[in-house]
């Protein structure tokens, strides 16, 4: 580790310069969150994170922790900057999304700070691509002020069961319902759609629940094409926390599990749809 | 004007469909030129389209097992057609376990190539798909447009890198922009770079092959003088590459890339029957 961790010249006039064996990880990651042209990205000792935001009503955030990297530097507390994720996206799969015969495409990415392009350096079997991505400057990110105490119900899941419900959303329906409560049905899923509505539940005793902390009923809706992103997440993941709070936001945690091993998490936040509801659900 | 072919062998059906499609992919209509020895198909598209040219060359010999035509007079024996090459694939399709397959110019309502395709069929009765392709007969005073596209003095004629990395990379950089630098000097290094508002990609192929060319020596007299470490560049439409690169079914085991200093890429498959030759003319900034 001391090894990979020395400082070369050049790397030296950098503020962040993080190494990756495979590129594709961070690609598969970032995939999940990709919903929006632009991320704000915020690097720390503990890693990267990056956020996508929509409509001031949905927030999601991929984290890559520096030790998923095989080396990761950064000489300031916090840096931070927007980039444009469909582009990064591209240049770290220039090499192509399929990992054909075990190549994996290595990683060197490069920032001189404030202002500067981010750099990445890209090799597959000899062949060496550079990118230069320009920056902006960071927007202020939403701050849902969801914190663990005022978490009402709670589940923890296998991922499994939930994809096909999610991928199979009816989306003429405008909101997704969804219903956490000590009582059955437990938990379910509704869509209002042109076509009728339709209920999917998934009771606590299913093998797919692998922990249910609700206390109170709550049913509360939001905007399904604000939702829909999240599927991405999902699909990549094995294990979904679902969490709802005392004024309906909901957070949903994704655990993914990388090529080579490790656990990588995506978050979601959604705040709900109809305000009056929530008041009414608050004061119950 | 008469023209008769008979495909029998399935290997030459099947790969004159590959060639068939390659075309269809980069080209909505061709020129079918047919000689007593060649087929050739031509695009030659005018600079408002796009300026690129197509000069597809297969000996008859290879692939036909039956072939006889007549020009349109002795001096001239020759005949020219413009058709959509899709039409071509599509009658082709249909013959991929043929036993043979007839290609006749035919005069029905209007002027057809007819393919005659015999399916394979367990009992004695034959079965037969025809199909019907009109075309367009190239009267002899328009032949003049269809010649054989100079060979440019290049700058610098190298192997291209392996097709399916560089396919991979222009797949992706066609997403960030519309045009591609491609640039080699004889140090066997390419770069392909792509520029745009947000981003700047650039991928670096080294080690790569240069051809010999046996061909006129006045080719390749401009890159002697040159210093082997600088670089000739031209700058291509990306989405007309990407065509290329993706489309090619002819899948030789090298395509040779030629290149004139900021005016033309010139690309030359070859594969042991078949040639094909694609000019991308340079676009300025």
């Amino acid at each position: 580790m001391s090894l990979s961790t020395q400082e070369s010249d050049e790397d030296s006039n950098y503020v962040l310069v993080a190494r990756l064996d495979n590129a594709r990880t961070m690609a598969n990651i970032l995939k999940a969150v990709h919903f929006k042209d632009t991320a704000i990205i915020f690097a720390s000792q503990n890693g990267l994170k990056v956020t996508v935001e929509d409509a001031k009503c949905v927030q999601a955030n991929a984290f890559l922790q520096a030790s998923l990297f095989q080396e990761f530097v950064i000489r300031e507390d916090q840096v931070t900057f927007k980039v444009n994720l469909t582009v990064l996206l591209d240049c770290l799969n220039i090499f192509g999304t399929s990992q054909v015969g075990g190549v994996m495409t290595a990683l060197k990415l490069c920032y001189t700070g404030y202002g500067n392009p981010i750099c990445l350096l890209l090799e597959e079997n000899g062949v060496l691509t550079d990118c230069s991505l320009t920056t902006q400057d960071p927007e202020e990110t939403l701050d849902f002020n969801f914190s663990s105490t005022n978490v009402i119900n709670k589940i923890i899941m296998k991922s499994e069961c939930l994809k096909e419900a999610f991928s199979e959303l009816d989306m003429t329906s405008e909101v997704l319902q969804i219903l956490m409560s000590p009582d059955k049905p437990h938990f379910r899923l509704s869509t209002f759609g042109s076509a009728g509505s339709s209920h999917s539940d998934f009771p606590k005793e299913s093998d797919m629940m692998e922990s249910f902390q609700c206390e109170k009923t709550q049913s509360n809706r939001y905007k399904i094409s604000l939702l829909k992103p999240s599927v991405k997440a999902l699909m990549l993941s094995s294990r979904i926390s679902l969490r709802m709070d005392r004024r309906g936001f909901l957070s949903m945690q994704y655990m993914i599990k990388t090529d080579d091993g490790q656990v990588c998490f995506v978050e979601y936040f959604c705040a709900p749809d109809e305000m009056e509801e929530i008041d009414e659900d608050a004061c119950s | 004007m008469r023209f008769r072919g008979k495909l029998i062998d399935i290997g030459c059906i099947q790969h004159f469909t590959r060639v068939l499609i390659t075309i269809a992919k980069l080209a909505k209509m061709c020129t079918l030129r047919i000689t007593p020895n060649k087929l050739y198909f031509i695009l030659s598209e005018r600079v408002a389209n796009g300026g690129v040219s197509i000069w597809c060359e297969l000996m008859q010999g290879h692939f036909f097992n039956e072939y006889n035509m007549e020009g349109v007079n002795e001096e001239a024996n020759e005949i020219f057609l413009e058709l959509p090459p899709e039409n071509l694939v599509r009658a082709m399709k249909t013959a991929q376990s043929a036993k043979s397959v007839k290609i006749k110019l035919t005069k029905k309502h209007s002027p057809c190539l007819t393919f005659e395709v015999e399916q394979p069929s367990l009992s004695s009765h034959s079965r037969t798909v025809v199909h019907d392709i009109p075309v367009h007969i190239i009267p002899r005073r328009l032949w003049d447009e269809f010649d054989e596209p100079e060979m440019p003095d290049f700058d610098i004629s190298i192997y291209m890198p392996n097709a399916r990395v560089l396919r991979n990379v222009v797949d992706r950089m066609k997403n960030l922009s519309n045009f591609v630098s491609i640039s080699a000097n004889q140090n066997g290094a390419m770069r392909v770079k792509v520029e745009a508002d947000q981003v700047t990609v650039e991928t670096h192929f080294k080690d790569l092959e240069y051809p010999t060319w046996s061909g006129p020596s006045d080719i390749g007299q401009r890159s002697r003088n040159r210093d082997p470490a600088e670089f000739v560049e031209a700058r291509i439409d990306i989405r007309r590459l990407a065509q290329f690169l993706s489309g090619q079914q002819v899948n030789p085991s090298k395509i040779i890339c030629n290149i004139v200093d900021t005016r033309v890429v010139h690309f030359f498959l070859l594969h042991d029957d078949v040639s094909l030759q694609y000019f991308m003319p340079a676009i300025s900034l």
